[in-house]
């Protein structure tokens, strides 16, 4: 099964003709994603060769749907008109918007959410400045590796890239069923909360792992979660312990702020809800491996 | 960024919020010319971005030009918990017969913005909220529809301000959004908020936060970076556009990805407790794409900083293979050298991931003395912490 993201999910890509657009197009034709069109109001109408699959540019996320009957796009669109992007993608009610971008202004992301929230949350975000979703085996939304792990029965939720890269290439000889990347920045559309209850409904998933790291308290709202709703185990692993307070590192998100968003404060809400969590990345490879086998 | 006190003023000043007259002052002959200008009692403080400061002895109240000259002088390059004194903000005094709070902020677990209004300001905001948590009034804002006049009088009620301010109050709540939102800030702080004996409001401090991410869209907001405050080393690399934050150990650290590298420096802190405590010297994300040019500025910024004494070189191939890192961290180290800078640190080299053997073969091919190679994370963390406990 996996989640969000299967083998019969219609692809397109925001901000096809860009350069990472392009280069991300190929590699998601490459890991087997059924990419069928892209969007650029400029580029409408024209037909672009990505390593030799033919693929149509519409003017609008809508036409595309209506023309392709694409259910998911990945944006790839530069800071300042990402706003822009996700507000169409919203209006076009398309079930799954994944957008890649680092850098959006949190009052344009705070803005496109507020706008789902009106349209009564039928488009779900994944994102922004996140690697996107892949269901090894099926498809791959966004800029994970396709060639790290194949299926497997693991579903792994994440604020970081290249954690999500690591602990998926320690545990490839097991598998995944979802990685899905939910970004680093202070507001992002699809949490921990919502992948961990997505995943505890997946019946071809039996354990998840959680990755968080420091800033806000997504981590500790997520403890709470599991200790009422999933029943699957949890392994988590949480990035940043010896990090200063008031110093940003590398996510706009992460920060101490306070006496908020330390590590220990996640690791101690995570292990009060039965979640084993590892020192480093190996050590949180070994528990899952310790569950799974 | 978070904005020096004197900025946040002048950033009110601009969006018509009632705040007091004043000037900055970098030396004592500035400071007497601001006192000059604005005449009798004044008060002087110093300009940190660290709280506490007045119990430090770094807010004074002066009467008349000399003696403002004379607390300017020595606030001027006094230490408050570690902070050089570099600016004194001087303005006009008001007396204070209430104190109130008011903020916007952005509110991550809801994915919008927060109004926190009370009527006990003057103090810290947490302080009030756990000794009297009824007097601290928190009212969600929709990002799009904002702060108008009607959402403003909910605020007022929400935080019961008294009648006789409530207007003033309405007008401010409204300006203070403007500002929030045309600023990008995702913090504008308002402590205290206060009424003066005559009834009137001003805002006597200025706390305001802006989103780096926006400051495509606000070339103005330029003038608000300070220069003299930045570590010169992250000040190179932000020149050479990497994510370089300079901490206090001796492991100088490489990685790609935040995530990574956020890991990388635990799990070197971890190993260094079995080598006397050796901590990493920074944090240094390279990104995704990462060329040898961008590899050898990585290097060049992190070799730059003397207490660096060995450097790790932690590399998960995702999108980059790890043949063309291996290649990266050989030309870094050619380009270092071709420019005169002998490099003569060691580095430790994880590559895993993407073309990880192919990667791991060129190094060893290269046999390059001062690159050691390890296959795990958590094996090269404890070489690093090894050769830089040997090193120091």
């Amino acid at each position: 099964m996996a989640i969000w993201l299967t083998k019969d999910s219609k692809v397109i890509v925001q901000g096809i003709t860009g350069s990472e657009g392009t280069k991300h197009t190929k590699r998601m034709l490459a890991a087997g994603t059924n990419v069928v069109g892209g969007t650029n109001p400029k580029k409408a109408g024209q037909t672009l060769d990505f390593d030799g699959t033919e693929l149509p540019v519409f003017g609008t996320v809508k036409e595309a749907m209506e023309k392709t009957g694409a259910d998911v796009t990945v944006i790839f669109v530069p800071p300042a008109f990402s706003k822009a992007a996700v507000v169409e993608a919203i209006d076009a009610e398309i079930g799954l918007a994944i957008v890649i971008t680092e850098g959006i202004p949190v009052h344009d992301s705070a803005a496109f959410w507020a706008h789902n929230v009106a349209k009564g949350e039928k488009t779900r975000i994944i994102g922004p400045n996140c690697p996107g979703i892949a269901s090894p085996g099926q498809s791959n939304a966004g800029i994970i590796p396709g060639d790290i792990t194949g299926s497997g029965r693991i579903g792994l939720v994440s604020k970081s890239g290249t954690l999500t890269y690591q602990l998926m290439y320690e545990l490839r000889d097991i598998g995944f069923s979802t990685a899905v990347g939910i970004g680093g920045d202070p507001v992002i559309g699809t949490t921990h909360i919502d992948a961990l209850k997505a995943f505890q409904d997946d019946p071809d998933t039996d354990a998840i792992v959680m990755i968080g790291e420091i800033g806000g308290d997504a981590e500790e709202r997520a403890a709470d979660f599991i200790k009422e709703y999933v029943t699957k185990p949890v392994v988590g692993y949480i990035a940043g312990f010896t990090a200063p307070p008031g110093k940003t590192m590398g996510h706009a998100g992460a920060i101490i702020s306070g006496s908020a968003g330390t590590a220990d404060a996640k690791k101690v809400a995570l292990e009060a809800a039965g979640v084993k969590v590892g020192k480093t990345p190996s050590e949180t490879a070994r528990l899952m491996r310790e569950i799974m086998s | 960024m978070d904005l020096y006190e004197y900025q946040g003023r002048e950033l009110f000043e601009r969006h018509g919020l009632p705040v007091l007259s004043g000037g900055v002052a970098t030396t004592p002959e500035e400071a007497r010319a601001i006192a000059d200008r604005l005449g009798g009692r004044v008060v002087v403080k110093a300009q940190v971005k660290v709280g506490g400061r007045g119990k430090a002895g770094g807010v004074k109240l002066a009467e008349g030009t000399d003696e403002a000259t004379a607390r300017a002088t020595d606030i001027l390059g006094m230490d408050i918990k570690g902070h050089t004194v570099h600016k004194v903000m001087l303005t006009v005094t008001a007396d204070i017969a209430e104190e109130y709070y008011l903020s916007y902020l952005l509110d991550r677990a809801n994915r919008t913005f927060l109004c926190i209004a009370s009527v006990a300001g003057g103090m810290e905001i947490e302080t009030v909220a756990d000794t009297d948590p009824d007097k601290v009034a928190k009212i969600a804002i929709d990002a799009i529809q904002g702060v108008d006049e009607a959402k403003a009088r909910e605020i007022v009620a929400a935080a019961k301000f008294p009648a006789e301010v409530a207007e003033q109050i309405v007008d401010i709540a409204q300006k203070l959004w403007v500002a929030f939102i045309a600023e990008d800030a995702t913090l504008v702080e308002v402590n205290p908020l206060a009424r003066t004996p005559e009834g009137k409001v001003l805002c006597l401090d200025a706390k305001v936060t802006l989103d780096e991410n926006a400051h495509f869209r606000h070339q103005d907001q330029e003038g608000f970076v300070d220069a003299a405050s930045i570590d010169p080393l992250e000040q190179a690399a932000k020149e050479k556009n990497l994510n370089y934050v300079k901490l206090d150990g001796s492991v100088g650290i490489i990685g790609n990805g935040a995530g990574l590298v956020m890991s990388t420096l635990d799990v070197v802190a971890y190993a260094g407790e079995n080598h006397g405590g050796v901590k990493p010297a920074n944090f240094l994300d390279i990104g995704g794409g990462a060329s040898a040019q961008v590899m050898a500025n990585g290097l060049e910024i992190v070799l730059s900083d003397p207490a660096v004494k060995s450097v790790f070189v932690n590399v998960f191939g995702g999108i980059t293979a790890c043949d063309a890192v291996a290649n990266g961290i050989l030309q870094a180290l050619q380009l270092l050298a071709d420019k005169g800078e002998q490099v003569t640190k060691p580095l430790v080299v994880r590559l895993d991931g993407n073309n990880a053997e192919a990667g791991r073969a060129i190094l060893d091919s290269a046999a390059n003395p001062l690159v050691e190679r390890v296959d795990t994370m958590d094996g090269a963390a404890a070489r690093a912490a090894e050769l830089a406990a040997v090193g120091n």
